[in-house]
């Protein structure tokens, strides 16, 4: 059953993102990438329990190193968007 | 469902939503940077809530890599220069793949039926071919490699018996899962095989590559959200799928090709069919290009790839002013796949302090073209190559391109005469009205600006 209500969420997932991102206009698809990007740095989340079993086994390590690359997804994807959409201005403005 | 748990689901709802939430507001300029930090507390949200996990008995390991990846993604997203975006972007969908491949490997413990190992393989394959297909694309990117397409005899045998070897391991491993030979296997045969996925596509085309890699990236994270059986990895993961498909068809769609003719073009060899092109190039002097300039009442500006790699976007605004100052109404036409990946010349132009509403789509500045007086292409070649609309032979026949040869005169700003990235010729330097400026970018626009003032 599990895996059939992931499944769930998953096609419902993929149709939100399909409504949203085909209204983001071209000028901004380059932080929609970066942006994009700091979002699936959300693996951090699933990395954050396998980093935490106190196992310091090689899955502990693994999870350590993917909370490592995730952060830094995460953190450099939302900062270097950020900086990217504050440089964007109207006319005038 | 325990209480602690409970907590931590509903917070992942939240987060959703704040994602979802946060890419609605990217949909206009205005609201965009409040939709990011939106999507950033989701984020936070979202690991907080993961780190109250009652499972966690040691925070050692998980404070470490926080602290290493945020300060080298801090240092990175502080440091990266604007026209440097593209190689950015390809190395972060990267640690992404390698973070979902990581993940997907350590959960392997927990895996107890066929589903859960099947995604499992499905996670550390999308993670490592993206991880290294990102490699190779920032290499290229970064022309630490060549940017040129990598391609061998007998390439197709090759991919085809990687992929075989990928589908025969992963089989045996969800047979056997208690040996690790067949796991190695997968990981060893999904990282090669994101080097061979990539090495056959030339810089031009990295648009594409780029946008199909930040779907990969998401799809990798989805994949690792079936295997530790979390749901927040699975919707910011498909969000993140989706994003990429979206403009991985729109990037296809601006160069009239299908993906898998972007994808594997380079194993066929394009067409040497020689197009005859009339008349005779016209090189034009600064002095004389500013004269005509300043006569005009429209100008157009056709950014490409070449304003990036001369870094001339400020140069560009200064240009942009001064014609101003002088009564002339200043655009810009961007072509959807002009520069590395999708959106590069608004944010450059957009850095520069371009305001947004004065960059206008291919579709926008097209109809407008036959008043303008003058367009000045920066950089750009195949985007503007009449090619595409006249000579079915062209390999970029068909291909949407922004009709500069409509303007009354039109500059075209290039180092040399030497063919562009693609090696087509473009009828466009030999039309009539265009004239050539030979030279360096920035130093062209310097030399108008200086004749201005």
């Amino acid at each position: 059953m599990e895996a059939v209500f992931l499944t769930f969420i998953l096609m419902l997932s993929i149709f939100v993102g399909f409504e949203l991102i085909n209204k983001v206009p071209a000028t901004l698809h380059t932080p929609l990438m970066s942006g994009a990007n700091a979002i699936s740095g959300i693996t951090v989340v699933g990395a954050i329990s396998l980093a935490g079993t106190g196992q310091q086994d090689l899955a502990n390590w693994m999870g350590a190193g993917a909370v490592a690359l995730a952060s830094i997804n995460v953190i450099g994807g939302y900062m270097v968007t950020d900086r990217m959409l504050a440089m964007f201005k109207k006319r005038g403005g | 469902m325990e209480s602690s748990q409970l907590g931590i689901q509903i917070a992942y709802v939240v987060a959703a939503a704040l994602f979802i939430f946060g890419l609605k507001l990217l949909g206009s300029a205005g609201t965009a940077r409040r939709g990011n930090t939106l999507s950033a507390i989701g984020m936070l949200i979202a690991i907080v809530a993961a780190l109250t996990d009652q499972g966690i008995v040691d925070y050692r390991f998980i404070l470490g890599g926080f602290v290493i990846g945020g300060l080298i993604g801090a240092t990175a997203s502080r440091l990266v220069q604007m026209t440097a975006m593209p190689e950015m972007v390809a190395l972060f969908n990267g640690f992404g793949g390698m973070a979902s491949l990581l993940v997907g490997a350590a959960a392997i413990s927990g895996a107890v039926d066929v589903f859960t190992l099947i995604t499992v393989v499905l996670s550390i394959l999308i993670g490592g071919v993206t991880f290294t297909g990102s490699l190779v694309a920032y290499g290229k990117l970064s022309e630490t490699i060549g940017s040129g397409a990598v391609t061998f005899k007998g390439q197709q045998i090759v991919n085809s018996l990687i992929v075989i070897g990928i589908i025969a391991s992963a089989i045996m491993f969800c047979l056997a899962p208690a040996d690790p030979v067949w796991l190695y296997a997968v990981i060893g045969l999904s990282l090669l095989f994101g080097i061979m996925l990539v090495i056959p596509i030339g810089g031009a085309d990295m648009p594409v590559v780029i946008s199909l890699l930040n779907s990969y990236s998401g799809l990798a994270a989805c994949a690792a959200g079936f295997a530790v059986n979390n749901n927040i990895l699975i919707v910011a993961g498909s969000l993140v799928g989706a994003s990429g498909i979206i403009l991985t068809q729109i990037m296809c769609k601006a160069m009239n090709r299908s993906l898998s003719n972007v994808l594997f073009s380079g194993f066929t060899a394009v067409s040497d069919e020689k197009v005859e092109i009339e008349g005779e190039v016209k090189p034009i002097s600064v002095e004389d290009a500013f004269y005509v300039l300043e006569a005009a009442t429209n100008v157009a500006i056709i950014p490409g790839y070449g304003m990036a790699v001369a870094q001339a976007q400020h140069v560009v605004k200064e240009l942009c002013e001064l014609l101003e100052e002088n009564g002339c109404e200043v655009n810009f036409g961007i072509h959807p796949v002009a520069g590395r990946m999708p959106g590069h010349m608004n944010v450059l132009l957009a850095e520069a302090d371009v305001p947004y509403d004065q960059l206008l789509e291919m579709d926008e500045i097209n109809p407008r073209m036959e008043t303008v007086d003058v367009a000045i292409v920066i950089g750009a070649n195949d985007v503007v190559n009449p090619a595409a609309r006249e000579v079915a032979s062209s390999p970029i026949y068909g291909m949407p391109v922004i009709n500069v040869d409509s303007a009354r005169t039109v500059f075209v700003l290039k180092r040399s005469m030497a063919s562009g990235f693609a090696g087509i010729e473009n009828p466009l330097f030999f039309k009539e009205n265009t004239r050539m400026l030979f030279g360096d970018a920035k130093e062209t626009i310097g030399g108008l600006i200086r004749e201005f003032s």
